[in-house]
């Protein structure tokens, strides 16, 4: 029983089900993060939750109160929208008390939570202002004031940050971080955006296609995805994901590539959960991280099993921190986040270091990870 | 306004530029003319008119005319003028006009935020009301106005006015409040607002342009409508236009032009003043559902 439980819900539209059986439940306090591609039904999930669409079937619980069919003003929530949705017409500080005005809170409670939502965001000097004056960073916090200040069990975010610059981003990104650690609020979260996903959650739920395709904190989304969906879709640049074939020579099983010249690569595997013998001998896919490729200075020192690809540099990528590079391998590309003074040509054959550590392997049929 | 026109405006050479205000003045002088004439006639005695003097200048200005078209004129066989005329007009139009936006409001918001089976049909069938030639509604509005016992007053013409101008009025507001954001309508649903609520305080208040649009349009056709009035009010609630009409086709005595003239702009005054006063917005709002600002 968690503090909100997402019970075998479904939604359908008419005949078409696009969100099919999702079950998910949020410890008080928890940052929860729906991440996925547009589509792929995190907006429908969280608009449930929010009781601004209808559930099909199942159940979502509050405080282990069933709130199917509550109106969402009930269901003690709050909302921060993508397009922040301050009411043009009214100021800041009547933005951020009508929703208190409307739960008949007397006005001198009013302003006192006003001021105390006012000085934790920093917007005291705006509270006269209209929602058209402001800008898109300041419109962002008056949101988040109006959500505060109800005092909510639950806090919802509908891709709040995508509508400002990326800079601004970053920077919201940290301060809602920030929010979350110093009033430890329960929060779900809506983004397509993979960064925001991994930096503010406690845990993350990735959906594709009206599917959790995974549920787990950050690092268990990232280093063990599982299926190449989440592997592909989480990281950037993205999950290297190399055909490849499984192999035992001398006791241990090897991961066979091909380099830029077509010719065989052995990748020696250890550690091998045991879930690999059955794939011996079988076409897999090899997903590797770019981080995980290196040249062999930069190879991590607590890396136990480096194994050394010697192979073409086609591309060399300089982005300042780090310089990604592209290689061919089994017939595709294959990109090395390698240090910035990394000394890497175009058409040279270079050292590679791959941290077998950090491999992890696909049935190529089904797409899920082999464990 | 006068920003926008000359940063759209392509540059023009100083010839190119006379010649265009001349133009215009000209066509300014052949729009107004007919107005003009109108108003030097009600203010000349009617000798100087049925003398020819039609388009001089009054060699002898006065007020009589006007006088005698608002209080005293022959309207039908009685000699009240037009003004017990014109307060009819105001108070069938002021209620009409003010029902059918309120109701039109109601409808595009209902519409547009609050989506139901077969709401597109609807507003379809609402849309027809726009196009019905009203001679074909006629006799069965006065059959209704019959049985509600409201046949030949004010009371009947507000009706008939109101039920004709809810299509024109839906269709205006129910194109403004689609692109109006529904991200606001769930924020207030969210904030605990009723359906009611979310109408008075985010909707209404947003709502100016639409609503000045749908004013100036109900109000210039509901003022200048001749045949709901002769058909449904005759005798003392005739409105204006009616009035007018008998005003100028009385059968009776000399016919005194120039006080048909001041009775005519009388007549049209008030719908002139709207423009004037709002016309801007009238532009301004029917832009604003098709460009984004």
């Amino acid at each position: 029983m968690g503090f909100l439980d997402i019970d075998n819900v479904t939604k359908s539209y008419g005949a078409v089900e696009v969100l099919h059986r999702v079950d998910i439940s949020v410890e008080e306090g928890e940052f929860l993060v729906l991440v996925g591609p547009s589509g792929c039904g995190k907006s429908t999930l969280l608009n449930m939750i929010a009781g601004l669409e209808g559930i099909t079937s199942g159940e979502i619980k509050i405080r282990d109160r069933v709130v199917n069919g509550v109106h969402p003003s009930k269901r003690n929530i709050a909302m921060v929208f993508q397009s922040y949705a301050l009411y043009p017409n009214m100021t800041v500080g009547q933005n951020i008390t009508f929703g208190l005005e409307m739960h008949g809170t007397p006005k001198p409670e009013r302003e006192r939570k006003m001021k105390e939502v006012a000085e934790l965001l920093q917007i005291e000097n705006l509270l006269a202002r209209k929602p058209g004056q402001l800008s898109g960073g300041q419109r962002q916090r008056v949101a988040m004031g109006r959500a505060l200040v109800r005092n909510p069990d639950v806090f919802l975010f509908d891709e709040p940050l995508s509508n400002l610059d990326a800079k601004l981003r970053v920077d919201m990104r940290t301060e809602i971080k920030k929010l979350h650690q110093k009033l430890g609020t329960t929060i779900v979260y809506v983004t397509h955006d993979q960064i925001e996903a991994m930096t503010l959650s406690t845990r993350i739920a990735v959906m594709y296609d009206g599917y959790v395709q995974q549920l787990g904190t950050p690092k268990e989304i990232y280093d063990s995805p599982a299926n190449l969906f989440v592997a592909t879709f989480m990281g950037s640049p993205a999950m290297n994901v190399l055909p490849a074939r499984l192999v035992e020579q001398n006791g241990a099983l090897h991961a066979v590539i091909t380099d830029h010249a077509g010719h065989d690569l052995a990748l020696r595997i250890e550690n091998a959960p045991a879930a690999y013998a059955s794939y011996k001998d079988m076409p897999v896919h090899l997903g590797i991280r770019p981080e995980a490729i290196t040249d062999p200075e930069g190879a991590d020192r607590n890396a136990r099993n480096v194994q050394a690809l010697p192979n073409m540099v086609t591309v060399t990528e300089p982005a300042g921190s780090d310089t990604f590079v592209t290689m061919t391998v089994s017939g595709k590309d294959c990109i090395a986040r390698m240090r910035a003074d990394a000394d890497v040509h175009p058409g040279h054959v270079f050292d590679f270091a791959v941290n077998m550590d950090k491999a992890v392997l696909f049935d190529p049929k089904t797409e899920d990870r082999i464990a | 306004m006068a920003a926008a026109s000359t940063e759209n405006a392509v540059r023009s050479s100083n010839a190119a530029r006379v010649f265009v205000y001349l133009f215009l003045l000209l066509f300014a002088l052949f729009y107004l003319l007919p107005f003009l004439i109108m108003l030097l006639n009600s203010l000349k005695p009617l000798e100087e008119i049925t003398g020819g003097g039609m388009i001089a200048l009054p060699r002898q200005w006065t007020i009589e005319p006007w006088l005698s078209a608002w209080s005293t004129a022959q309207i039908g066989v009685q000699p009240t003028g037009l003004r017990p005329y014109f307060m009819n007009s105001i108070m069938m139009a002021v209620p009409a006009v003010v029902m059918s936006t309120v109701v039109g409001a109601l409808n595009g918001y209902v519409l547009t935020k609050w989506r139901f089976r077969g709401d597109t049909l609807i507003f379809g069938l609402l849309l027809f009301s726009c196009f019905i030639p009203f001679q074909i509604v006629l006799i069965p509005m006065a059959r209704i106005l019959g049985i509600l016992q409201i046949a030949g007053t004010t009371p009947g013409l507000i009706l008939v006015h109101f039920v004709y101008g809810i299509g024109f009025t839906t269709l205006y507001f129910r194109n403004y409040y689609a692109a109006f954001p529904t991200e606001l309508v769930r924020a207030a649903q969210i904030d605990g607002a009723g359906f009611f609520q979310i109408f008075w305080r985010i909707m209404l208040p947003s709502s100016g342009p639409i609503i000045a649009v749908s004013f100036i349009w109900q109000f210039t056709n509901i003022w200048n409508d001749f045949l709901f009035g002769a058909s449904f009010a005759s005798g003392d609630a005739a409105p204006m236009t009616v009035a007018l009409n008998n005003l100028v086709n009385s059968s009776t005595g000399v016919r005194e032009y120039n006080v048909h003239f001041a009775g005519a702009i009388m007549a049209a005054a008030p719908t002139l003043l709207v423009y004037i006063v709002a016309g801007r917005y009238f532009v301004r709002g029917l832009m604003a559902g098709s460009v984004k600002g």
